[in-house]
């Protein structure tokens, strides 16, 4: 635990804590200024989460204790990965928890919380949320370490501090054939985990669509605040993991004021191009028919084992 | 004698007359004595396992016992980290039978084998000679498949598992004798240089034999039909504690008797684990009866054993000791996990099952206002089971993926191909897995009752709770602190030189970089939501919750009918696997007779066949039937022909007899 990796660690949390919706704005705004609408501006979602919070916390009759702490566990994973991940700081704040691995896993966890909570309430849409969710979490989740795998083998460690310090070391590997084809494969996954277009739509409230909406429903209030700050903050970490594991440049080194600010300021503007550019990439296209998401997802994990495959012979070479 | 020693002498003596005692009790005092007898029996093993572990050692020689080889029991590091792991199971089932066993009017057979079901599992591993363990492999299949066959009275379907069960662990038995037959002695210390066709050919048919018992597929065919049928705290024993002894037979018998290999061993082991996990996973993902899916569930966890198994084999083959220690711990350490949380899982699943009536996901639910420590019981187990921080498979599967990962450098091309390939298969397992756990917990314990019994069902007696609670410390304790067992799991690994992983808090991979922190990941975990909730409490103008209706579209209440049930759960999983799966359906429609648009009934009925056993059983099944079919013709009744028969084989052996001498 150095003072690099908590002086990042706390910035991060603050950061991602409090530009989360603003990124949701931008994405927004992005939307409807392409689509020739005025849009609501910037801070719109977080004018939302306020009136949430201060609306009445409302218990859905017959939802258990679980429905209650799911919102709190989907924050709790969200922030722990914001903290400990190297997004402004090449060090992480607890070194040990700084796994991919690990990450992946906590940022399911949240999820398999929330899928729970969705059926805890007994609806038929909570089920349908939960049954679809958790069918492209278990078909993501092989994207996702392969595509770990394949860095992992570049810089000898799962560790994400070990892969982003051996990424600024040599800035040539990203161009490499494992490189690219892992970080293609990792966008099309964030895409469905953050429940994007085209795996999800997160404006559409219609039955036959709806996947993370439907698992939401019953929320209300604080409660609803918290899980759409939480799932705003999901986004911008799986932005974040992207632009940290793939352009890592402008990452503070040392612990200097400076340095500290130019990391904040280069992580922010990153994962705002990037953000604004998934957005601009929606505005042309449609929603998959939901079981046309596998091909989708096996696509990407074919590209992940292209590059594990890519990383061991063409490394070797 | 040595502690060791001792302990298992204690462990024998007290199942012995937990025999007797339920033998000449009367039926009220039958079941306390019997899992008391068993809890007694697998604290024994439990302290005898860690002497072991710890170094110490004891011969046990009874050249009386038996004829021509005598019994003899010698103690090892890895024998004893078995008979640790089997003894911490026996403990909390044993506690859980004496309150299960009381309510379900449990038979005195059901009764008398359960101690001697869990002493013959501790006397296994620490068998000396082929014959010792051959005796004990039998006394313990015997004994659980009588258990497995309590309750055969009530179901129809008990005896059919039974069946199954008992020949299938018999053929397994028969590859087992043969395997060992071949090696041409008594004893089962390592060193005997054996030709490598010859020692092929052992190996193949230990494989065979073991994984029989470890429920690899396709040898599975037994364990989702026995698993579920025998009761919960038998389902426990043999789902969390013998399928370990099939994992440790390969184990002993390919790096200790036949001392490394050749690396297809190891390829066909890796193959085996990979296959299993998938296979059993998917299964499990699409089932709805709640023990049968935690019986995929062992064949999926058994799969992920013999996978690490299988890379250890490989990477000791290509002389990277280091790597093949960390897989054989991640292996291992994954024994541990998964026999301390499928005790859970099938202890709390009993509970749920024996006070809602059923089993059936798609009758269950809402068991959480009627046994609230229940569901909190299987919750934890199905955490810990889903690979999710902090749950305890979290970190072995971590340490079998970074021994995969760091491998393919070192592994040659078959490696580069091999070892992708199980990385991905471990992945698509773990995804699985959490879809299927929260079908389960999230159906079974969650939402609202789908039926009367569900709705009806109160919380279970102290003494299951108290068997549950032990199992789910167990889970606790793996899952945040699995440095306290890693060291002592790589000296009982016996194939690197050094431990692979070190550190109690955190876990540090030596020989590679690497390290994770399941206690600081948790307390940072903690640490965050009691501060988020502690935000939203300091919240100004903060009001009391209001309890409000569901959203049900404006048409009233809600009715469990409307519900997602296990089945509709899993639909699209199963869709996305049809190919895989081949599930069957059947819609019926029946029309009114006046007019052809209106409908009366629609009957809707799906099946998910296990297909392997359909493709690979049936003709198998249909040959043997054949073949006894054709040797009826030779037997029918008439004393005449069974004379001429007599008369003919003993003129054949004197003609026989006179040519040879």
């Amino acid at each position: 635990m150095s003072r690099l990796g908590i002086a990042g660690g706390v910035i991060q949390v603050l950061v991602v804590t409090g530009g989360a919706p603003v990124l949701t704005g931008v994405m927004r705004q992005v939307r409807a200024r392409l689509e020739g609408r005025a849009g609501p501006g910037l801070r719109q979602p977080w004018s939302d989460l306020r009136k949430l919070l201060r609306k009445e916390p409302v218990t859905p009759a017959g939802t258990g204790e679980l429905f209650r702490v799911a919102p709190l566990v989907l924050l709790a994973t969200t922030v722990v990965v914001a903290g400990v991940s190297p997004f402004v700081t090449t060090a992480s704040a607890i070194g040990p928890a700084a796994d991919l691995f690990a990450v992946v896993a906590l940022l399911a966890m949240g999820t398999a919380t929330l899928a729970l909570a969705a059926i805890d309430t007994g609806t038929a849409f909570g089920g349908m949320g939960a049954s679809r969710e958790m069918t492209i979490m278990a078909l993501v989740e092989p994207t996702l370490l392969m595509s770990v795998f394949a860095l992992s083998v570049r810089a000898g460690s799962t560790n994400l501090s070990a892969i982003v310090t051996a990424v600024v070391r040599d800035p040539a590997r990203v161009a490499s054939p494992a490189g690219l084809l892992a970080a293609v494969a990792l966008i099309l996954v964030t895409i469905a985990e953050t429940g994007r277009l085209p795996v999800d739509n997160p404006a559409t409230h219609l039955e036959l669509t709806m996947v993370h909406e439907a698992m939401i429903l019953e929320y209300a209030g604080p409660d609803l605040a918290v899980v759409e700050l939480a799932s705003s903050m999901r986004l911008t970490v799986f932005l974040g993991l992207l632009v940290t594991l793939f352009v890592p440049w402008g990452i503070a080194v040392t612990a200097a004021p400076l340095a500290l600010a130019a990391g904040t300021a280069a992580f922010a503007a990153k994962v705002t191009i990037c953000g604004a550019a998934l957005a601009a990439g929606e505005v042309f296209m449609a929603k998959l028919r939901l079981f046309r998401v596998p091909e989708l997802l096996g696509g990407s994990f074919l590209l992940a084992l292209l590059a594990v495959a890519a990383s061991v012979f063409l490394g070797a070479a | 004698m040595s502690l060791a020693g001792s302990g298992l002498v204690l462990a024998v003596a007290v199942a012995s007359l937990a025999c007797l005692a339920v033998l000449a009790l009367p039926a009220r005092f039958r079941p306390a004595a019997a899992g008391a007898g068993a809890a007694l029996a697998g604290a024994g093993g439990l302290v005898s396992g860690i002497a072991m572990l710890s170094g110490r050692t004891f011969t046990v020689a009874l050249p009386g016992a038996l004829p021509l080889s005598g019994l003899e029991f010698t103690a090892g590091r890895l024998s004893g980290y078995f008979v640790a792991v089997t003894g911490a199971v026996a403990i909390p089932a044993g506690v859980y039978a004496i309150g299960y066993a009381r309510h379900a009017g449990t038979s005195r057979s059901a009764c008398v084998f359960l101690p001697l079901f869990a002493v013959s599992m501790l006397l296994v591993p620490v068998s000396a000679t082929a014959a010792t363990l051959l005796l004990c492999w039998e006394l313990m299949a015997l004994t659980s498949l009588l258990l497995v066959l309590a309750e055969h009275r009530r179901r129809p379907e008990v005896a059919e598992a039974g069946r199954w069960y008992a020949v299938m662990t018999h053929l397994g038995f028969a590859c087992i004798l043969a395997g060992l037959m071949l090696t041409g002695g008594g004893s089962l210390a390592a060193g005997r240089h054996l030709s490598p066709a010859l020692a092929g050919t052992v190996f193949v048919l230990a494989l065979i034999g073991f994984g029989s018992k470890a429920g690899a597929v396709p040898l599975h065919a037994w364990l989702p039909r026995a698993h579920p049928e025998a009761p919960s705290h038998v389902s426990a024993l043999m789902s969390a504690a013998m399928v370990n002894m099939g994992v440790y037979g390969i184990v002993r018998t390919g790096f200790g008797l036949l001392g490394g290999g050749a690396r297809w061993w190891w390829l066909l082991v890796m193959l085996l684990g990979v296959v299993s996990s998938l296979y059993g996973i998917l299964q499990a993902a699409v089932s709805s009866d709640l023990k049968r899916l935690l019986g995929y569930s062992t064949t999926e966890n058994m799969g992920l054993v013999l996978t690490g198994v299988g890379a250890a084999g490989l990477f000791e083959d290509s002389g990277h000791r280091m790597l093949a220690g960390l897989a054989l711990a991640a292996a291992l350490l994954h024994v541990a996990g998964h026999a301390a949380f499928k005790t859970l899982l099938f202890l709390s699943a009993g509970s749920a099952a024996q006070r809602a009536g059923t089993r059936d996901l798609d009758a269950l639910g809402g068991l959480r206002a009627g046994m609230p420590a229940t569901t909190a019981a299987f919750g934890w187990g199905a955490l810990a089971a889903s690979a999710l921080p902090p749950g305890t498979a979290f970190v072995s599967e971590w340490l079998l993926v970074q021994a995969l990962i760091h491998g393919l450098r070192s592994g040659g091309t078959i490696g580069a191909v091999v070892l992708p390939a199980a990385v991905a298969a471990v992945a698509l397992t773990a995804g699985l897995a959490v879809a299927t756990f929260v079908k389960a917990f999230g159906t079974g314990f969650l939402a609202r009752p789908r039926s009367d019994g569900a709705a009806r069902a109160t919380e279970a007696p102290a003494s299951m709770l108290a068997g549950m609670g032990l199992a789910a410390a167990a889970c606790a304790l793996l899952a945040l602190l699995p440095g306290i067992v890693l060291p002592a799991l790589a000296r009982a690994a016996g194939v690197a030189a050094g431990p692979a992983v070190t550190g109690l808090v955190t876990l540090r991979l030596s020989g590679a970089a690497g390290e994770l922190s399941p206690l600081l990941l948790t307390l940072a975990l903690l640490a965050v939501m009691m501060a988020a909730a502690g935000c939203l409490r300091a919240l100004p103008g903060r009001r009391a919750r209001r309890a409000a209706r569901l959203w049900d579209c404006g048409s009233g209440p809600l009715t469990a009918r409307m519900e997602y049930t296990a089945t509709s759960f899993a639909e699209p999983l199963q869709r996305v696997f049809d190919d895989v799966l081949a599930p069957e359906t059947d819609i019926d429609v029946t029309h009114l007779d006046e007019a052809r648009y209106l409908v009366t009934a629609v009957q809707y009925r799906r099946m998910v066949p296990d297909r392997i056993e359909h493709r690979l059983y049936r003709p198998v099944l249909a040959a043997v039937r054949a073949w006894g079919t054709a040797g009826r013709r030779l037997a029918p009744g008439s004393v005449h022909r069974y004379l001429g028969y007599g008369f003919c084989a003993v003129t054949v052996l004197l003609i026989v007899l006179a040519v040879t001498r």
